[in-house]
């Protein structure tokens, strides 16, 4: 089923009169569960499209349809429940707030969803739990490494199982080897509980983690296709 | 969730601990001022209504000239206007009914001198009476008789100031004094009493008003009759025989033309309240100004935490805030900030304010 469907989207922005194009002609759709990994150098527009995909921006013309609804089907505050409870966020530079503990974080979402003040804490301690970091729960993020800190961004974006995660660069500010890690509990989610992954990165190697790669080139998309060799994170380990 | 709101909220302001402080500072100072202020000023009126009081309520004042009606006017018509008929008219019983006690008066501020020491004080010229009208009598000696009136007789009771300036610690009474030039023999000495009234009691001289007419000012009219009300509750009915036999021996039929005006001591009372009201407002609104730049303070405060905590706001509404979510979360703190200056100012206002009623209490206590 398509949860994606994205068709001649172009995206414009103007400033003091000069349009800068920045998406053009893009068209795709994703279904429920697959993992998809949109590539380009940095400028492509790919940033500009997860901020669409995720609501956190309009597109100019084109439609885009989520879960089969347009952006205006939905009022202001809808937008809000959706990107509750249907998206999750992940970004490259982690965005925990200063002095929070690593339970509050995760609990962050929940604060916005209506559940209730006693069932915040279970699902938040299953949330961290599936990112291994049980054992952080009551640090402040500050005392975390900046793998540590993404696996609590990680927890956070799915603490409400939304159907689709955005993960912008989430190994951009990472060595190799929390990369490697956070690679492979994205891949879990992808595999063991059924997310949509979206993955936003310009690390071919990163995004050959994925099903299918959308790849981007000045807005416009060059090529998509199915990965024909998957990198497995948790081979990376074995070897 | 207005709950969670709060929550978020008091953890922001927890975050900033230091610059949350500072914010708070502005209240706090903003409304301790006011409290202080209001507070000093409504007991600095108070004492003063007490001092008025002291007079006594049943107290009646007729002085010449119309009512003034601003600083320029002041007792400037018919400043002739009382006279002994005036007096002898108000004195019968068929035409004012409940006066107990009447004097007339003469004032003047001239040199008195004793030997070599000269100062310059009220000389008040009334009958005996007004020992009993100002509730004040001689702890030396005795005021003068009806006697020394009728004679103009040249004798003197001195207040306790006037008696400590001229004499230091010797004996005063049966001493002779000067008063512009002229020699009065002292006959009485009046205990320390403060200020009564419009009044220094202890900074005053008393001669039969007869004498101050005639030798001291040269006039033939008085500059108010001081008159005692057998109780307060006739004040008012007073007031009104006082008003109509004036008019009656004055000839005035319209009211608005009158040559002298009747002042009681809820009057006296009624403009120092509108002189300290004035007062208050002034200062209060002087202090209202530092709340106001405490408030501004508080804008200020939180349009740098909004525009410092772009990002957060970002994350909150990617993570499924509304805009009235993020709206709440910044109102509170701005409201909690409010509140906790306030509490702290008012508690620092009462605090403050209960040690300047020491501090003013000690003061008036010795002076």
């Amino acid at each position: 089923m398509a949860l994606i469907e994205v068709k001649d989207l172009e995206k414009t922005y103007y400033n003091d009169g000069v349009a800068t194009p920045v998406l053009r002609d893009v068209s795709f759709t994703i279904n429920e569960g697959e993992f998809v990994a949109i590539m380009g150098p940095s400028g492509s527009g790919k940033s500009t499209l997860l901020h669409i995909l995720g609501f956190l921006d309009e597109h100019t013309t084109g439609e885009y349809r989520f879960d089969g609804k347009t952006m205006n089907d939905y009022s202001k505050e809808e937008i809000a429940h959706v990107r509750n409870k249907k998206m999750g966020f992940v970004f490259q530079a982690f965005n925990l707030l200063p002095r929070t503990t690593v339970l509050e974080n995760v609990k962050l979402p929940l604060l916005y969803s209506g559940i209730k003040k006693s069932m915040r804490d279970e699902l938040a301690l299953k949330a961290i739990e599936s990112v291994g970091l049980s054992h952080r729960v009551h640090h402040e993020s500050s005392q975390l490494s900046g793998g540590e800190k993404q696996r609590v961004a990680i927890a956070r974006a799915l603490v409400n199982k939304p159907n689709v995660i955005f993960a912008d660069e989430p190994t951009g500010n990472l060595d190799s080897k929390s990369g490697q890690i956070v690679m492979e509990f994205i891949q879990k989610l992808n595999e063991e509980e059924g997310h949509t992954i979206i993955l936003i990165t310009h690390e071919t190697y990163t995004a050959e983690h994925a099903q299918r790669i959308i790849h981007i080139l000045d807005g416009k998309i060059e090529s998509d296709k199915k990965v024909e060799h998957r990198h497995k994170a948790r081979d990376h380990f074995k070897k | 969730m207005l709950n969670d709101n709060f929550t978020t909220a008091l953890a922001g302001l927890q975050a900033n601990k230091s610059r949350s402080a500072l914010t708070i500072l502005g209240i706090v100072i903003g409304i301790t001022a006011i409290i202080l202020v209001m507070s000093v000023g409504q007991g600095a009126e108070d004492l003063i209504l007490n001092q008025i009081r002291g007079l006594g309520s049943q107290t009646v004042i007729v002085e010449p000239g119309r009512e003034p009606s601003g600083p320029s006017s002041f007792a400037e018509l018919f400043t002739d206007s009382l006279k002994q008929k005036d007096v002898d008219a108000l004195l019968k019983p068929s035409n004012v009914q409940g006066v107990k006690d009447l004097t007339p008066a003469v004032m003047q501020v001239v040199p008195v001198t004793f030997e070599n020491e000269t100062i310059r004080t009220n000389v008040i010229g009334a009958s005996d009476l007004i020992a009993k009208i100002l509730d004040i009598f001689p702890r030396e000696g005795a005021f003068f008789t009806d006697d020394d009136i009728r004679q103009k007789a040249s004798v003197a009771v001195i207040g306790s100031e006037v008696k400590n300036k001229l004499f230091g610690p010797f004996d005063a009474l049966g001493e002779k004094i000067k008063v512009k030039g002229l020699t009065f023999r002292i006959v009485g000495i009046l205990p320390p009493k403060g200020q009564v009234s419009l009044f220094d009691a202890d900074d005053m001289v008393v001669v039969p008003y007869t004498t101050a007419q005639q030798y001291l000012a040269g006039i033939n009219y008085f500059n108010a009759i001081m008159i005692r009300a057998e109780s307060e509750d006739i004040v008012p009915r007073v007031v009104r025989d006082i008003e109509l036999i004036l008019r009656e021996t004055h000839g005035i039929d319209d009211p608005d033309k009158d040559d002298f005006h009747v002042t009681t001591q809820a009057d006296a009372a009624e403009r120092v309240q509108t002189v300290t009201g004035i007062l208050s407002i002034l200062l209060v609104s002087v202090a209202a100004i530092s709340l106001v730049v405490g408030g501004i303070g508080i804008m200020n405060i939180m349009l740098v935490s909004v525009s410092e905590r772009t990002r957060e706001i970002g994350l909150r509404k990617a993570l499924g805030a509304t805009e009235n979510d993020i709206m709440t979360q910044f109102l509170l703190e701005a409201v909690m900030l409010t509140a906790l200056g306030g509490i702290v100012g008012i508690i620092l206002g009462a605090a403050f304010s209960f040690l300047a009623s020491i501090i003013l209490s000690r003061i008036v206590a010795l002076g």
